[in-house]
């Protein structure tokens, strides 16, 4: 469980530049982390490679927050 | 300057005249160019006189699934893909009176879908590496309009409209895209005309002459290079002064 947080905390500050402490649970990556709306396309395609797993178009509108795709992972793996 | 030596491009109808000379040009450059076409002869001959570097991609651009599984063939084959070259098009030429359902659609499949399908499938190693180019070879009569040529031009057209709207989302991202507009190029399609046509038409070109298949290449080499890098949604036109759009 943690281990998927660690990984996906990790792909979000490499991605976005932002401090580790910001990436709290209900950080938006929008509204919070400074993510414009091609950032989260790229979010998408960096967990889909990291976790071996495919994100359909409709779930991953719904990835908004760092908790949002931390839950979306574990219960997609 | 355009030193495109590691770079790795992906040209399709590279069996044509335009083509198969910017593939040469890009070669020629240092890119390792992936030829694609729907004929595999002309596209191994080119493949054989190039040397290495170079990978035979043959694909039918009418067929949706070949053309969204093109970039990631070429990407495989390549090491990567940094350089997307739509040059393929067909023409179904005829009076827009007379102009059929299948003829309207098969150019449009062609010249446009196959184009969007290809950027589309571009982007994501393109995204990765912070780096692209993309050419999207348009013509000049996608602004001027040309009897008999209503399905060929909304089709240019569209490119040019689709490749600025690209170039907006993707520009912060390091990736370029960009038109060449031929004019009256030399190749085998405006071989077929007779002397009386060519006559008619040079007489638009205030250069008097037809241009060539490396003119159109030369527009490529610039905008596929880092020097080109600040240049995007740009259509450079290349047709001897015949539009000056």
């Amino acid at each position: 469980m943690s281990d998927i947080s660690d990984r996906v905390k990790k792909i979000v500050v490499e991605h976005l530049g932002v401090e580790e402490d910001k990436v709290n649970e209900n950080a938006s990556f929008i509204d919070d982390l400074g993510a414009d709306s091609l950032d989260t396309v790229e979010l998408v395609m960096a967990f889909e490679e990291e976790f071996g797993i495919e994100i359909p178009d409709d779930a991953a509108e719904t990835i908004q927050t760092f908790g949002d795709a931390v839950k979306f992972i574990q219960d997609a793996a | 300057m355009f030193d495109l030596t590691g770079k790795c491009a992906l040209v399709t109808g590279a069996s044509g005249g335009i083509g198969g000379e910017i593939a040469r040009a890009l070669h020629a450059r240092g890119a390792t160019v992936g030829l694609s076409g729907t004929r595999e002869a002309p596209l191994s001959a080119l493949a054989g006189e190039l040397g290495e570097r170079t990978h035979v991609l043959s694909c039918d651009l009418s067929d949706p699934a070949a053309v969204d599984a093109l970039p990631k063939v070429a990407a495989d084959a390549m090491g990567s893909l940094d350089i997307l070259v739509n040059n393929a098009g067909i023409t179904r030429d005829t009076l827009f009176m007379r102009l059929k359902d299948e003829d309207w659609q098969a150019v449009l499949d062609v010249n446009l879908t196959a184009a969007m399908r290809l950027c589309r499938g571009a982007m994501r190693p393109m995204m990765k590496a912070r780096w692209g180019r993309i050419v999207n070879i348009t013509s000049v009569v996608g602004t001027t309009g040309n009897p008999g040529q209503a399905n060929y031009c909304a089709a240019k057209a569209g490119l040019v409209g689709m490749s600025k709207s690209l170039a907006q989302e993707v520009a912060a991202r390091g990736i370029t895209v960009n038109c060449v507009a031929p004019g009256f190029i030399e190749t085998a399609m405006t071989d077929k005309l007779t002397d009386e046509q060519k006559t008619g038409i040079l007489g638009a070109v205030p250069m008097g002459k037809m241009g060539t298949p490396s003119d159109i290449a030369a527009a490529v080499v610039y905008l596929a290079s880092a020097e080109a890098g600040y240049v995007t949604g740009a259509t450079l036109h290349v047709n001897g002064g015949m539009a000056m759009v």
